[in-house]
């Protein structure tokens, strides 16, 4: 019978609130946004390697070379896991019923993370200073592109950052139950997307600070090299 | 699966206004017309061009264009018909109206950010067109954009053409990314009571599937997109090699070309079937309904088309054979390119299946969708002699390929477009479209993309080179062929011209159309089960639907009509009693 052998009387899901959908829908709407920028960091960073092998390459990690000194960058990545930390710490908070130090964790966060991109953006004025131009060698040129593109992606982050924060200071004026999901919801996204730009960034780092014999390895794992 | 209650009692903020309803809209609906308006726009645009490029071919001289004007309009009809016209269509398009209908949802998940998507989509084609009129005009490096030609002088539009081409796309990909994150999680988290996975109507299948590749292989364009645009504008060489122009060194050195293509196919092969998987979720559909026969084999039709996505990713280099590779890597992409063909003839034996001893109605959509498969064959099997090294050698860069891509990616999903339009017009504008006009539009389309490109292969077996710009005083190249060009290209005028059909039905049953009712067709699929036709704000008035079967009960023995609507439950359906003594 084929009618009756398609038909079955599923029960239904047990019923939630609207906001148990809305934050389902925004927690895998996040998650194959960072599945996207995963295939494009990995595409980058796989021509990185390819590029790497070709002669003319001029590592920035030879001792003689700016990349030699990574405490600067030491440094932002520390403000970076200072970011990541508070997102966590906030989202633990908040669903206390005083929402803790909810607040003070995410302005943290949100100065760390401006920390890092004036951080990053003291690094380029170093590089540059120093006549390291991005045409004038290709690793160079991936430095500020890949440091680049991780730190818009990072400002993207900032707006959603600044959604949560204006959120929460507006829950803790009129609380209201769907301002508190909203806000839980703005916090608990922050927290993933960072954790994610954490883990890209430190990709980048061990990447653009490896020496070139670490590159031909890769490469020759990948079967890219001679 | 969770589609609360609390939605079917959210209120609805139903815009008012002409601009709040039609232009800054957040309906799916609306958007859907908008992105295949201007799909389709665009797409003419496209038409135009290969027309003039066939004048040009079949009456070389017949019509003002130098060789540039024909490398920019060979470029702008690759890109623009495959990306603005194809992609655009079957995701924006269909993809944004029949999602949200067909799994029962009151719009996509994320309305917001779908507006943005049109607006995004609508703002890279313009930058494209816009290319038109910058200094030295489009680019004409070819669809593919292959540096280093694509920005060294001696290329059309190697200054200003690409950059705006590579902006163009960039944006692009934002506005398909956006949109993509909608038809995901839309499918994922919005289906209505009861829709499970494994009851979605297959287009919905086919569109979700083609968006998770979108997703995962747009990134591969837009990283070639982004270096390429970098070593056009501030001189980097990340696929710029040393090379001498005009006598002179240039600035670049070092680059990879080779990186560029590998980086372009990881994209656009995929991008192959970003198309063609919606393609065969919608044909599915209208084979199904147009033969009122249950779809032959749904679950081998779903893991088809998800194996095909998966496969899809490590094929890419059967473009590259002749760029030179190692030749077990040559090997290795021959395989997985024959082994492709597997899920995708098990979808054409379906097809066939659940024609066979169906109630065939040749409607125009079901017309369409006939045409289809065969068009698709021929284009597949053509597939399987490029997709072998020493075979593709020989051919490559020839015209077999121009009619191997043509009829394959080309007409095929193309036709799917036409059927599509024809069967769901109605329930956009609650009216048919016409029907002998339709038939003639099909008739002529149909024969005419055959007598088009099904010559093309003997001229590329002759060994007529692709993406000449005339092809006079070659001796290898027999005077027969010239009077095939010409025939080719008269039929390629005639079919471009009878599309005019097509855009006059669109316009004239708009207002003159027979009222079609909501289930014109006798469909089993949600979208057929709206209150209204077309649907309103909210799609389902006051409750969201309660879906209790799959979306092919067509032809069911016993019941009232025959098929079996999807919110029907199983009580409902008057069953004789010979069936319940099988």
């Amino acid at each position: 019978m084929l009618t009756q052998a398609r038909t079955t009387s599923l029960p239904f899901a047990a019923s939630s609130g609207y906001f148990d959908q809305r934050s389902a829908s925004a927690k895998t709407g996040l998650h194959l946004l960072m599945a996207a920028m995963s295939s494009m960091f990995f595409l980058f960073l796989l021509s990185y390697i390819l590029r790497s092998q070709v002669s003319d390459w001029e590592a920035l990690s030879e001792p003689w070379q700016p990349l030699a000194q990574t405490g600067q960058l030491w440094f932002n990545s520390a403000l970076l896991v200072v970011a990541s930390i508070s997102l966590e710490l906030a989202r633990r908070s908040i669903r206390q019923p005083d929402h803790g130090h909810s607040r003070e964790l995410l302005l943290l966060a949100g100065l760390s993370s401006f920390g890092f991109l004036v951080g990053q953006l003291v690094f380029w004025n170093f590089l540059t200073s120093r006549g390291f131009f991005a045409g004038s060698n290709p690793a160079n040129a991936f430095f500020f592109l890949l440091t680049g593109l991780h730190a818009l992606h990072l400002i993207g982050g900032l707006v959603a950052w600044i959604v949560a924060t204006v959120r929460l200071s507006r829950q803790r004026r009129q609380p209201t139950e769907e301002g508190l999901a909203l806000t839980k919801l703005s916090i608990e996204l922050c927290t993933t997307y960072w954790h994610f730009l954490l883990v890209v960034w430190m990709f980048l780092f061990a990447l653009l600070s490896s020496s070139p014999s670490t590159y031909a390895a890769i490469a020759k794992f990948c079967g890219l090299g001679d | 699966m969770a589609y609360a209650d609390d939605v079917e009692n959210e209120e609805l903020h139903e815009p008012t206004g002409f601009i709040w309803k039609y232009v800054w809209s957040q309906d799916h609906k609306v958007i859907a017309i908008q992105y295949s308006t201007t799909a389709i726009l665009v797409g003419l645009v496209a038409l135009v061009l290969s027309g003039m490029m066939r004048m040009q071919i079949g009456f070389p001289g017949s019509i003002d264009m130098d060789a540039t004007a024909y490398y920019q309009a060979m470029t702008m009809h690759g890109m623009i018909m495959v990306i603005y016209l194809l992609t655009a269509i079957f995701l924006g398009g269909f993809g944004n109206y029949l999602i949200p209908l067909m799994v029962g949802a009151r719009d996509m998940v994320f309305p917001f950010v779908n507006m943005l998507s049109y607006w995004f989509y609508l703002v890279s084609v313009l930058v494209l067109l816009a290319s038109f009129f910058v200094p030295g005009g489009p680019t004409g490096a070819g669809w593919t954009l292959y540096p280093p030609q694509a920005i060294t002088a001696g290329t059309p539009g190697s200054e200003w053409g690409i950059i705006l081409m590579l902006v163009s796309l960039i944006i692009f990909i934002i506005a398909a990314t956006m949109g993509g994150l909608n038809y995901v999680t839309t499918v994922l988290q919005a289906r209505t009571h009861g829709m499970t996975m494994f009851r979605m109507p297959l287009t919905v299948w086919g569109i979700f599937v083609a968006t998770i590749l979108a997703l995962l292989a747009f990134p591969a364009l837009f990283v070639s997109g982004v270096m390429m645009l970098l070593d056009q504008t501030i001189g980097t060489s990340f696929f710029m090699p040393d090379m001498m122009q005009f006598g002179s060194q240039l600035d670049y050195s070092g680059g990879s070309p080779i990186l560029f293509q590998h980086l372009f196919w990881f994209f656009g092969h995929p991008e192959v079937y970003i198309v063609a998987l919606p393609a065969f979720g919608l044909v599915s559909d209208l084979i199904s309904i147009h033969a009122r026969r249950s779809i032959f084999g749904y679950r081998m039709m779903v893991w088809a088309i998800v194996s095909i996505g998966v496969l899809s990713f490590v094929v890419w280099a059967h473009h590259m054979y002749v760029s030179g590779m190692n030749p077990y890597f040559g090997f290795f992409f021959a395989t997985t390119t024959l082994v492709i063909a597997v899920p995708t003839a098990l979808k054409v034996y379906n097809w066939l299946l659940t024609l066979w001893r169906g109630n065939i109605h040749l409607t125009v959509p079901m017309l369409f969708s006939l045409a289809f498969i065969v068009t698709f064959l021929v284009g597949g099997l053509t597939g399987l002699f490029l997709g072998n090294v020493v075979v593709d050698i020989p051919l490559s860069d020839t015209y077999f390929v121009v009619a191997h891509f043509h009829m394959v990616m080309g007409v095929a999903p193309i036709l799917v477009v036409f059927g599509s339009i024809y069967h769901w017009y109605p329930k956009i504008t609650g009216r048919m479209l016409h029907d002998g006009i339709g038939k003639l539009h099909f008739w002529i389309t149909f024969l005419g993309t055959y007598l088009i490109y099904f010559p093309m292969h003997y001229l590329g077996f002759l060994g007529m080179p692709r993406r000449y710009y005339a092809y006079e005083d070659y001796p290898f190249i027999p005077e027969s062929a010239q009077s095939l060009n010409a025939f080719i290209t008269v039929v390629a005028i005639v079919v471009g011209i009878s599309q005019l059909l097509f855009l006059f039905n669109l316009a004239y049953s708009y207002f003159k159309g027979a009222p079609s009712g909501g289930n014109p067709w006798r469909a089993t699929s949600l979208e057929w089960l709206t209150p209204e036709t077309p649907p309103k704000h909210g799609n389902w008035g006051s409750s969201l639907p309660v879906v209790h079967r799959w979306a092919y009960d067509y032809g069911v023995p016993g019941a009232e009509l025959d098929y079996v609507p999807q919110t029907t439950s199983a009580e409902e359906v008057p069953v004789h009693e010979s069936d319940h003594d099988e």
